[in-house]
């Protein structure tokens, strides 16, 4: 114990053990596992057959899945902006709301994952069917539309169901950031004659861009290996890279595909965030 | 001091968020990070292939499991890993009452969860119930445990015609539990004549009613098994040529087609959004007697059959065995064979029990296919690595615009 106090950096060491040792185990065990699989031969029925080949990543990059790929960040680049361009104000309001009422907001902001991600999905599905959704028979009962609209069973519905679901996720990063906000410097960007619109794009957004970049990496990362939604509010009558790897798995039981397809996702994913910091740290010293 | 209070509120409510996000959607899990699935399955796979050298073991000292039995009291409580809703709804106090052995279920949603949980190292279940061609591949992979057939004396019940199955003749290794067709169900109100045939379904023309307005299976071999049925083929074919042909059919196919869908297609019928739809029989018959409108058949060309079985996984202790035979005999009691049957509305392989059962259950060509049908329905057979042929096939046609 006496040791113990005389040596802080061992009493830092003993409090990051757990954790380090938690993400040993239970993150970078299981990655090098996906890494390692991703060289070796099939099981035949799942499983693998320990003969080093590299055949799995050449087949990652057959044009099928390589154009699903592309498809994938497609639809979550697109989720994102949205997103971004719908969660950006919203945060903003909540942030300059009256310190009273902003926890109530933030509060409400997390209601709905009180409930099962697939019940909301489902609650979507009734909501946009074609013949029987609640919009489509209330459009065409008032006679607002003659034909039902294509809500359902298209990329429209998957990035609706994409862009509900993650919505929250990128209103709390940009409200911390904007909260965190000191006013002093936007009295001082007025006194100095900015207007309100200069004053935001030279002091306001600069300085949340730090919760721009995490809310838009939280709602990129899920997007782009979505399987669920593309499944249901899609009619699984397309692919996202997600569905794909999920097959691998549980259809073809082809393990070590599906860990190929998962690492060069995550090795894409990775040059994707890369380039987008790198890009987020330039516009930050641009402005 | 409120705004650090207000931060660390928010960094709590992110983890919470994450954390809920993450075991909230089931199957949602996906998202965050691909190495989940490998992560749960992947540790305990280095030891996969030991088992499969494991029955051959097995085999040989049979004799000496024999007289071990007589000391080997059952375990008090054992779980049964099975499909969601497929039990009758008082059999497990009954077979409480009777033994004393308490019972308690989790559930999986398709044959390649099972499989992979399983591999995956998953222990504690004493029972599961995979269709036939996933008992073919469990045995194969010496995922099971051999039953001992002194402990099922009820065995005699079952229908001679389910002792002789291709996976498992003699029923070495499992029991029948029900078994089913897959064919396409319709809404009664809002459509007078489904197709026929088969062809309908694939070569939809735009005048046709149930065109966009049909969901077909959104299974690989169920949906390419349809297609092979219809073109003349062998559903199990390996012949590249005929499957390139029925995915072509499948492609041409898709502009008529609502989605695919393995889950939820039976209440789509019965609220009127599609028309027709490829699936089950028991899940259109269960949805019939909810909205009363739906009614169900084999196309002319024929269709797929299948067998849920019980079966004993390796890895369970001699009580649990013991317990889980007797609970495989409790089955194929007749009262209780017949109540599984009815309650579920799919056939069962228990002789005994159609003698005592209902006549509308046992006459019900909808449960029971008479012969000149049961001759064109045809199991989906296991095809090892070929699988992935099917799998990539099945990728192109559902990413086909």
């Amino acid at each position: 114990m006496e040791r113990l106090r005389r040596h802080p950096e061992l009493q830092a060491w003993l409090i990051l053990a757990i954790p380090v040792i938690f993400l040993l185990i239970f993150f970078m065990a299981p990655l090098l596992i996906v890494f390692v699989y991703s060289f070796l031969e099939r099981g035949k029925y799942g499983g693998v057959e320990w003969v080093f080949t590299l055949d799995n990543i050449r087949r990652v990059f057959d044009p099928l899945y390589f154009k699903t790929f592309l498809r994938s960040f497609y639809i979550a680049i697109v989720t994102t902006l949205i997103t971004l361009g719908l969660g950006y104000p919203l945060a903003y309001f909540i942030a300059k709301s009256p310190p009273s009422r902003r926890n109530a907001l933030v509060f409400a902001l997390m209601i709905p994952f009180w409930t099962n991600f697939l019940i909301r999905t489902y609650a979507w599905v009734m909501l946009l069917r074609t013949h029987t959704g609640l919009i489509n028979v209330t459009l065409m009962n008032w006679g607002i539309i003659s034909k039902p609209l294509p809500l359902y069973g298209n990329d429209f519905a998957i990035i609706l169901g994409l862009v509900y679901g993650w919505l929250p996720v990128m209103v709390l990063p940009i409200y911390a950031a904007l909260e965190r906000l000191d006013e002093s410097l936007l009295e001082a960007a007025r006194d100095l004659y900015a207007s309100s619109g200069k004053a935001f794009w030279r002091v306001t957004w600069p300085l949340s861009i730090p919760g721009v970049v995490a809310g838009s990496m939280l709602v990129f990362i899920p997007s782009l290996g979505a399987f669920v939604t593309p499944a249901i509010l899609g009619g699984g009558k397309s692919l996202m890279i997600g569905n794909i790897i999920s097959n691998q798995f549980l259809g073809a039981h082809d393990w070590p595909f599906g860990s190929a397809l998962s690492m060069v996702m995550m090795i894409a994913m990775l040059i994707a965030t890369l380039i987008y910091f790198r890009w987020t740290k330039k516009s930050e010293l641009a402005t | 001091m409120q705004r650090k209070h207000l931060l660390t509120l928010i960094v709590i409510l992110l983890i919470a968020v994450m954390a809920l996000a993450a075991c909230g959607g089931g199957k949602a899990t996906e998202a965050p990070k691909q190495e989940k699935p490998a992560a749960t399955e992947a540790p305990k796979a280095t030891e996969a292939p030991k088992p499969t050298e494991a029955p051959k073991a097995t085999e040989a000292p049979k004799p000496t499991e024999a007289p071990k039995e007589e000391s080997v009291k059952p375990a008090d409580e054992i779980v049964v890993y099975n499909w969601s809703d497929y039990v009758a709804p008082e059999m497990y106090d009954m077979f409480t009452e009777q033994t004393g052995i308490k019972i308690s279920e989790d559930n999986f949603s398709s044959n390649e969860d099972l499989l992979a949980k399983l591999q995956g190292g998953a222990t504690g279940y004493s029972v599961i119930v995979p269709s036939d061609y996933t008992v073919y591949i469990m045995i194969e992979e010496g995922m099971l445990e051999e039953l001992d057939h002194d402990n099922i004396p009820n065995l005699k019940n079952l229908d001679p015609e389910f002792t002789k199955l291709y996976y498992d003749p003699g029923n070495k290794y499992c029991v029948p539990y029900l078994w089913g067709t897959t064919g396409v169900g319709y809404n009664t109100e809002l459509l007078e004549n489904p197709p026929q045939s088969w062809e309908g379904i694939f070569k939809a023309k735009e005048s046709d009613p149930w065109y966009g307005r049909m969901t077909l299976l959104d299974d690989v071999r169920e949906v390419f098994s349809a297609a092979l049925i219809y073109l003349g083929y062998d559903n199990n074919t390996k012949d590249e040529a005929q499957l390139e042909e029925a995915k072509q059919l499948l492609i041409d196919a898709k502009k008529g087609v609502a989605g695919y869908d393995t889950d939820n297609y039976e209440d789509l019928i019965g609220a009127g959004e599609n028309l027709l739809a490829h699936g089950w029989n028991g899940d259109f018959l269960q949805a019939a007697d909810e909205y009363g409108n739906i009614d169900y058949y084999i196309p002319e060309e024929g269709g797929t059959i299948w067998i849920d079985n019980m079966c004993i996984p390796k890895g369970v202790t001699p009580e649990e065995k013991l317990a889980a035979e007797m609970y495989i005999n409790f089955v194929l009691d007749p009262k209780v064979g017949d109540m599984l049957g009815e309650y579920n509305y799919y056939a069962t392989p228990n002789k005994a029990a159609l003698e005592i059962a209902d006549p509308e259950y046992k006459e019900n060509p909808l449960v029971f296919p008479p012969e000149e049908i049961r001759a064109k329905l045809h199991f989906i057979k296991p095809l090892g690595e070929f699988e992935s042929v099917y799998q990539r096939l099945w990728d192109e046609v559902k990413s086909a615009q």
